[in-house]
């Protein structure tokens, strides 16, 4: 049993339905945790992880 | 909307002024919309089309955690930072700013989260690993 805060106020889990996911592409990885309440959505929680960005690339001129 | 990954341009160009200071100055990762026009030729930040909603404060949040390093085999010079959370967090955010608020709020870097991110808890963002490959602000 644990407690989630939702849109109605903090809720035992067990009264909930848990929904996970996630996403990759080259940006992020991104996660995220759902719970429904009778088929409404009170509680979403999202999870960004970033990939690397483009480096910047200095060049130094060749004589 | 225009939103492109990546430093951008005055960033670079302040890099070789010496107007950008990791070592002492404060940076702010700002969150937007869809509808934002953010990319490479962004110069500062703007209010325009960032995110409002519970949990969430026009600016953003401060950076924390800012560390310099360079792999002198790889002739690499990288900057990372510790992770943000926004809890509460109820809003849906498509992109990011980082911004150096120590020097007028000029940009540093823009971030596409690839689609809107909606919450009603809790936002977090984690940064890439800190090594010369992947840091967030990398100079080769």
């Amino acid at each position: 049993m644990a407690l989630v805060t939702t849109t109605k106020g903090d809720m035992d889990d067990s009264l909930l339905e848990r929904k996970d996911g996630s996403l990759d592409n080259d940006i992020e990885t991104t996660t995220w945790t759902e719970y429904w309440l009778d088929g409404e959505l009170v509680h979403r929680s999202v999870h960004v992880t970033l990939k690397t960005s483009p480096a910047l690339f200095a060049e130094a001129a060749s004589f | 909307m225009s939103i492109v990954q990546g430093q951008t341009t005055s960033f670079k160009y302040q890099l070789f002024q010496g107007t950008q200071n990791f070592t002492t100055d404060t940076f702010y990762m700002a969150l937007y919309n869809g509808n934002a026009n953010l990319n490479l030729t962004t110069t500062a930040y703007s209010s325009t089309n960032e995110i409002t909603g519970t949990g969430y404060t026009a600016g953003g949040k401060a950076l924390t955690g800012v560390t310099l390093n360079y792999d002198a085999t790889n002739s690499v010079v990288y900057v990372n930072f510790d992770g943000l959370t926004w809890n509460p967090a109820n809003f849906t955010t498509r992109c990011a700013l980082i911004y150096n608020s120590s020097r007028a709020n000029t940009s540093v870097a823009v971030i596409d989260f690839g689609a809107d991110k909606s919450c009603t808890n809790t936002f977090t963002v984690t940064m890439p690993g800190n090594t010369y490959s992947t840091a967030l602000i990398r100079s080769a």
